[in-house]
């Protein structure tokens, strides 16, 4: 694996690997000295053409906890404003050694068109509509570690699916990994072709809760949303929010996900998104470890050009 | 143990198989073990303060091995754990990254203990290196022994054993393969010589 573009290209044993390496790591968590000397020397540039918090905080942190060295690149205030291009962007990180690139971009395709410009590792941290590979990562590796267990889970995939690149990500990582996943959403909120993803399509989220072992609520992307797809706000909440009534519809051992951020009140009620069978808070933490595993299979060995 | 006179074989390869030769069977390993389990209790006056930490995969079942005999003859529970030195290897670059082995350290950690680090083989040192570098982030031992079941020789550090089930003169092109019930089924310690084809 020399990059991470795109869940779909993970097979059951990468996938495992990852997941199973995180496991060990996590540990890593909780020990005083937080710290591993595994990937002194490497440089990792975190390439952010998009606002994000956790995203970008929690590759930052899992590279410095694998001691590589962190240079933080975002859009705003550098070159880009100026009007450089993706291109040279690349090719000067490319100049200045870095051995990994993480890549957030608001253009599906970004990271990949990026991978054939750099000799490093490309690391997808959200492109557009498209994938977000490590949020399925953690999103799986929160699942398995509450449920115990991945094979035949039933995971109910609620809101934005259209706009979101979380949803394609986890459809492609959980089928991958045996998981049963259904997209709940209105119709104009699916997109094209969904039929043709490996997963259940419904409209109706109160048939599906009672059936559900997870349900993973997405945030309703208003930036991205360039037509009304919903009548109202509030409409939209009523029959796709995940409110006490709806919660009380799942069985006693079910949890409840969101990759965040949250729009409280809208796709979550407060009170479910606070509650101890939501992971929401959990997920940020697992997102570390996660990330720490992805940076070591990627980077910890051999890669190109040095001496088998 | 009941292959134990026929000396197992590793894989298929039968340019190895002609010549590989067990070096110490399945009571061989036993007395080792056992005299190795009596030595730490004499050198640390009943193990008092001792922690076993295992090297994985086979350091770990050996460490196992070992805190069973202790409990045996002094009836103390000496704990038991494992330290994963993969991520403080001086090689890593030298091949694909590779899968993790298990840390797990007693619940009572390993501050002020004396540690004793369990390995299969010693042979360069570089793997004892590592783990003294892993101990260094998990806390502050008051000693760090070691205890090998074949020492090998031709290291590459200043290292040495405290505890040694064998000393086993090799060339340096020849393999020793350690083999164990727990992950192998079947106890013995193989030297294979390497046959260029």
């Amino acid at each position: 694996m020399k990059h991470l573009i795109s869940a779909g290209d993970l097979g059951r044993d990468d996938a495992l690997l990852i997941l199973d390496t995180a496991e060990e790591l996590a540990r890593v968590s909780e020990r005083s000295i937080k710290k591993l000397p595994t990937l002194r020397g490497r440089t990792v540039v975190n390439l952010f053409f998009e606002d994000s918090t956790r995203t970008r905080i929690s590759f930052e942190a899992a590279a410095k906890r694998l001691s590589a060295d962190v240079i933080n690149f975002s859009a705003k205030g550098s070159s880009v404003s100026k009007g450089e291009s993706l291109k040279d962007t690349a090719l000067t990180l490319e100049a200045m050694g870095a051995d990994a690139v993480v890549i957030r971009h608001s253009a599906s395709g970004a990271p990949h068109r990026l991978a054939t410009w750099v000799r490093g590792s490309v690391v997808n941290a959200g492109d557009g509509t498209h994938e977000h590979p490590t949020q399925a990562l953690l999103d799986a590796f929160s699942m398995r570690r509450r449920m115990g267990r991945l094979e035949g889970l039933k995971v109910a995939v609620v809101g934005d699916v259209l706009h979101s690149r979380v949803a394609r990500s986890n459809v492609l990582l959980l089928s991958t990994l045996g998981a049963e996943v259904t997209l709940v959403a209105p119709p104009t909120l699916l997109p094209v072709a969904v039929e043709n993803w490996p997963c259940q399509v419904s409209y109706d989220l109160d048939a599906v809760l009672p059936k559900s072992d997870v349900v993973m609520m997405l945030r309703v992307q208003l930036e991205r949303q360039n037509a009304a797809f919903f009548p109202s706000a509030r409409e939209y909440s009523r029959r796709y929010g995940l409110d006490r009534q709806r919660f009380a519809k799942l069985h006693d051992d079910a949890i409840v996900m969101h990759p965040g951020p949250m729009n409280r009140g809208m796709e979550i009620s407060a009170e479910v998104a606070d509650s101890p069978r939501s992971t929401i808070v959990e997920q940020v933490g697992n997102g570390v470890t996660v990330r720490m595993a992805v940076l070591y299979l990627l980077l910890g060995g051999a890669i190109g050009g040095e001496v088998k | 143990m009941s292959d134990a006179q026929n000396p197992p074989v590793s894989g298929g390869d039968p340019a190895q198989r002609n010549h590989s030769r067990a070096v110490l069977e399945a009571p061989d390993i036993h007395r080792a073990l056992t005299r190795i389990a009596h030595e730490i209790l004499e050198r640390t006056k009943g193990a008092e303060s001792v922690v076993l930490l295992g090297i994985p995969t086979r350091g770990a079942t050996l460490a196992r091995r070992i805190a069973e005999r202790v409990a045996q003859f002094e009836g103390r529970k000496v704990p038991v754990g494992a330290v994963d030195i993969t991520m403080y290897r001086d090689d890593l670059r030298l091949k694909p990254a590779r899968p993790l082995g298990h840390t797990d350290l007693p619940p009572g950690g390993i501050d002020d203990k004396i540690v004793v680090l369990v390995d299969d083989v010693l042979f360069s040192g570089r793997t004892v290196r590592a783990a003294l570098d892993a101990l260094n982030d998990l806390g502050r031992p008051r000693a760090v022994q070691l205890a090998t079941l074949v020492d090998r020789g031709h290291r590459e550090l200043p290292i040495r054993a405290d505890y040694v089930g064998k000393n086993l003169p090799t060339a340096k092109s020849e393999k020793v393969r350690v083999y164990l019930e727990e992950t192998d089924g079947r106890d013995a310690v193989l030297l294979v010589k390497e046959v260029a084809r």
